[in-house]
């Protein structure tokens, strides 16, 4: 054991190990952060690939394309690939890229369980994607898992996907305690909590939000799996249990869920708009408060997601209200945004682009949000179109946006080249016209009372349908033009400067790029 | 041996590339996919993958012992800061409270249960109307285990709810909540004891933990014989047997890794491990005993008192 210590000493400022034992058994945050965003964009190819099955099928009424059970399973892995392999792995990338660099930090905190945290994945994920191909088909009763439709009717591959379900959790749980950790133990002598990036404030409260509610979702899972195989009644009312149980702990763990893959967002948009404003954001105090706001808010909203499920009326006037006051700190940063860019200097470079698209597409997604929040309205709105609207806008245009806003802004320093502007910017204009066609007529189409998870639909819906259909693949196919952009910039181009955008500001932008493989391993001093 | 400095500072000791972690996911996955084909042989009666969940098993455990016995290694060489130190403090706090978390999700159901869904069933309540029209001679009591609407599920024909004060003497939930908050006495005993550099009480002590640990499992292994055998009280017995037994087993899981958790302690503590100043290993393991600890007496209030 001692040998391996000994070795350390001499490799510590070297590069990267050679070969693919580099990624197996590395304990670099920038080498964990590229494979977190690498499973990521694979995940979203295969999750992209699902929802444009599901948008095939919905080209035209009648059943075209697919069966409808084969449909389900497509409707319920897109949610699950997306939320899980997607979405959040993105951010844990781009959060062991960058944390330890905008602390100050020679590393995360934890590195070797850092490596762990990722390599659960792959491992995980080929568990959950497997029961596409088990007997009885993959799950087909919506990434929400609901009881008694995953209970006594889901096929027998349930099991295999409550298990790669505890597998993502204790990745998330352990990602996120490696974040706490660098956060509160690594940063640099002089940033205090109030000086922070707000990429890490937003990143300290997701991972907090993320320790208190993945466990109840590993909770719900192991009720199932009990109700499934061991003969207990949770969400069995013949036994005294209740089904509305399910939904009461699935949406306990649900919507911090859903800030989860909304915070960080946040914070990196709060980096790019005052970049390119070229001023320092507006407001910074009031952003941490409204985070932290948001957070506390995310926990006693709940079961605003099942108004029609048969809730006393006082639940339901507790719900409606607690969730319109998130309007209030969402409005802060909203209005934070807009008064950075107020009188300041903008260009307009691909990042900017999609920052921007950010605040305006995902506060059409909270304006729905208020919509679907009015209990009333929300017996007409449920289950129907406008919900997949509305998290689509929020979770496409507002959480994928940010990640793309991401990468650009970021790639120089990650690549050390410059990425094609003009191709950049061609991706978002695609991505922006793509995401509207699809999803815009979905408010329409909602509206009308056309049901989600339906394979067919009556005649009146065929048009919203067919421009859905139409903007998905446009927004679909253009993503291959991202691969294309990044794998251009990892193999050349204009070399970055350190400093890459003159108006950003953080630690980050000291460094060198391509960053050096071991940064800060002394803290650096701060001004 | 002292810690590497540069300029005044620190070094944070980043290990270099470990071949654990890779392994250690491979197995979970492998663990878990013969697990699931395991439960799922249950049912259909085919044969499940058995071996795979012993493979997995093994590499689980190999992979652990090979990264604990490492970061044991790095810190007799000195290697960890004291801000390493804190980085694996913050872990375990957090670890801990995600485990909080686990068994607020298990309580939950049970206040959820209790409180709203039962009373609904028994046609209570601001939603009266499905006792009304579901199940109208159902009425639940809570107390005896009578809380199966349908006859499918026979229920309990006793619970293990609390007797009057005066009968605890001859009730075993009250004789483990003794033993299981004595424990978290005499961990604290031990842990003092090491900080004064007491070996023969630490170990002492630690040697009387264990062996009331053991003393709970063995009740509570006990407590299921009759539950199973003389009270009709089973995991398929409707909502009653589910909430006690998910509550109680999940615990009694954690208090028997807790207990693993404390051997190993004692056997570092018998090889001569720890220091009066250097011992979190063996402080985290007393976190975590008492964590175990808390979660039974909010066990004992309310799967079994109330």
């Amino acid at each position: 054991m001692s040998a391996v210590i000994d070795a350390h000493h001499d490799d510590h400022d070297h590069g990267p190990a050679k070969g693919i034992t580099r990624w197996l058994y590395t304990t670099n945050h920038k080498d964990i952060g590229s494979m977190y965003l690498w499973f990521s964009f694979i995940m979203f190819l295969a999750g992209g690939v699902m929802a444009l099955v599901i948008r095939a099928e919905l080209f035209q009424p009648g059943q075209s394309f697919v069966d409808p059970h084969f449909f389900n399973q497509m409707t319920t892995m897109h949610g699950l690939v997306m939320v899980f392999g997607a979405i959040m792995p993105a951010f844990v990338g781009l959060a062991n890229w960058m944390l330890p660099m905008m602390v100050g930090a020679p590393d995360m905190a934890l590195p070797r369980m850092n490596n762990l945290s990722f390599w659960i994945l792959p491992f995980a994920s080929a568990l959950l994607i497997s029961t596409l191909f088990m007997e009885g088909g993959g799950p087909d009763f919506g990434w929400t898992l609901y009881a008694p439709l995953s209970t006594t009717y889901g096929p027998p591959s349930t099991t295999f996907v409550i298990f790669a379900i505890h597998l993502l959790g204790a990745s998330s749980i352990m990602g996120a305690i490696n974040i706490i950790a660098t956060i509160l133990n690594m940063r640099a002598p002089g940033m205090t909590l109030m000086k922070m990036p707000m990429f890490v404030w937003t990143w300290l409260i997701t991972a907090y939000l993320l320790i208190a509610v993945m466990p109840v979702l590993a909770g719900a899972v192991t009720m199932m799996l009990f109700d499934i195989h061991f003969g207990t009644s949770f969400f069995d009312a013949a036994g005294g249990g209740d089904p509305v149980l399910f939904q009461h702990i699935f949406w306990f763990f649900g919507h911090p869920e859903v800030y989860i893959m909304i915070l960080p967002a946040f914070g990196i948009v709060s980096h790019v708009i005052p970049a390119f404003s070229r001023k320092k954001l507006f407001g910074y105090d009031s952003m941490v408060y409204a985070t932290s706001s948001i957070a506390f808010l995310s926990f006693i909203v709940w079961a605003h997601h099942m108004f029609t499920v048969g809730m006393p009326l006082a639940g339901q006037l507790f719900f409606m209200y607690a969730t319109m006051l998130i309007a209030v700190p969402t409005g802060v940063k909203v209005f934070n945004w807009i008064s950075t860019m107020w009188q300041g200097a903008m260009t307009f470079e691909t990042p900017m682009l999609f920052a921007l698209a950010f605040v305006f597409l995902f506060t059409v997604g909270g304006f729905s949000g208020v919509m679907l929040a009015i209990a009333p309205a929300d017996y007409q709105y449920h289950d129907t179109y406008f919900v997949v609207a509305h998290f689509h806008y929020v979770l496409v245009s507002g959480a994928l946006f940010s990640i793309f806003c991401a990468v650009y802004f970021w790639l120089p320093k990650w690549t050390g080249h410059m990425y094609s502007e003009a191709l950049g910017k061609v991706h978002f204009w695609l991505s922006f016209i793509g995401v509207n066609i699809a999803f815009f007529p979905m408010h329409f189409s909602g509206l009308a009372g056309m049901p989600r998870r339906i394979p067919d639909y009556a005649l009146q819906f065929a048009n919203f349908n067919a421009w859905s259909t139409v903007g998905a693949f446009i927004f679909g196919l253009s993503q291959l033009l991202f691969l294309y952009v990044v794998i251009q910039s990892i193999r050349g181009g204009q070399k970055a400067t350190a400093q890459v955008w003159d108006g950003a500001e953080g630690l980050e932008w000291t460094v060198p790029s391509p960053a050096p493989y071991h940064t800060f391993s002394t803290p650096p001093q701060l001004k | 041996m002292a810690q590497q400095q540069v300029d005044g500072h620190e070094i944070y000791y980043v290990p270099s590339q470990s071949k654990v972690p890779v392994w250690l996911a491979f197995g979970l996955g492998v663990m878990l996919y013969g697990v699931a084909s395991w439960m799922n042989s249950l049912q259909t009666g085919q044969h499940g993958h058995e071996i795979m969940m012993l493979v997995g098993f093994l590499i689980v455990a190999i992979a652990l012992y090979k990264w604990f016995a490492a970061v044991i290694v790095e810190n007799h060489a000195g290697l960890n800061s004291s801000q390493v130190k804190r980085s694996y403090v913050w872990g375990m706090g957090w670890f801990i409270f995600s485990e909080v978390m686990f068994f607020a999700a298990f309580f939950g159901a049970l206040f959820y249960i209790r409180f709203f869904a039962l009373t609904w069933l028994g046609g209570g309540g601001e939603k009266a109307i499905t006792g009304e029209y579901l199940w109208p001679d159902f009425s639940p009591d809570w107390a005896t285990g009578a809380v199966n609407p349908h006859p499918q599920f026979a229920g309990p024909d006793g619970t293990f709810a609390a007797p009057s004060l005066t009968n605890w003497g001859a009730y075993l939930p009250f004789y483990n909540t003794v033993i299981l908050l004595s424990s978290s006495v005499t961990i604290h005993v031990a842990h003092t004891a090491l900080k004064e550099g007491n070996r023969r009480k630490l170990i002492l002590w630690l040697g009387i933990t264990i062996a009331l640990a053991f003393l709970f499992m063995g009740l509570q292994i006990e407590e299921y014989v009759q539950a199973y055998r003389d009270l009709g009280l089973t995991m398929d017995s409707g909502i009653y047997g589910s909430t006690f037994f998910l509550l109680t087993g999940f615990h009694g899981f954690h208090v028997a890794l807790g207990t693993f958790m404390l051997i190993i302690m004692l056997a570092r503590c018998l090889k001569g491990h720890f220091t009066k100043e250097d011992h979190f290993g063996f402080e985290a393991t007393a976190w975590y005993w008492h964590f175990v600890d808390v979660v039974w007496l909010a066990l004992f209030l309310f799967v079994y008192v109330f």
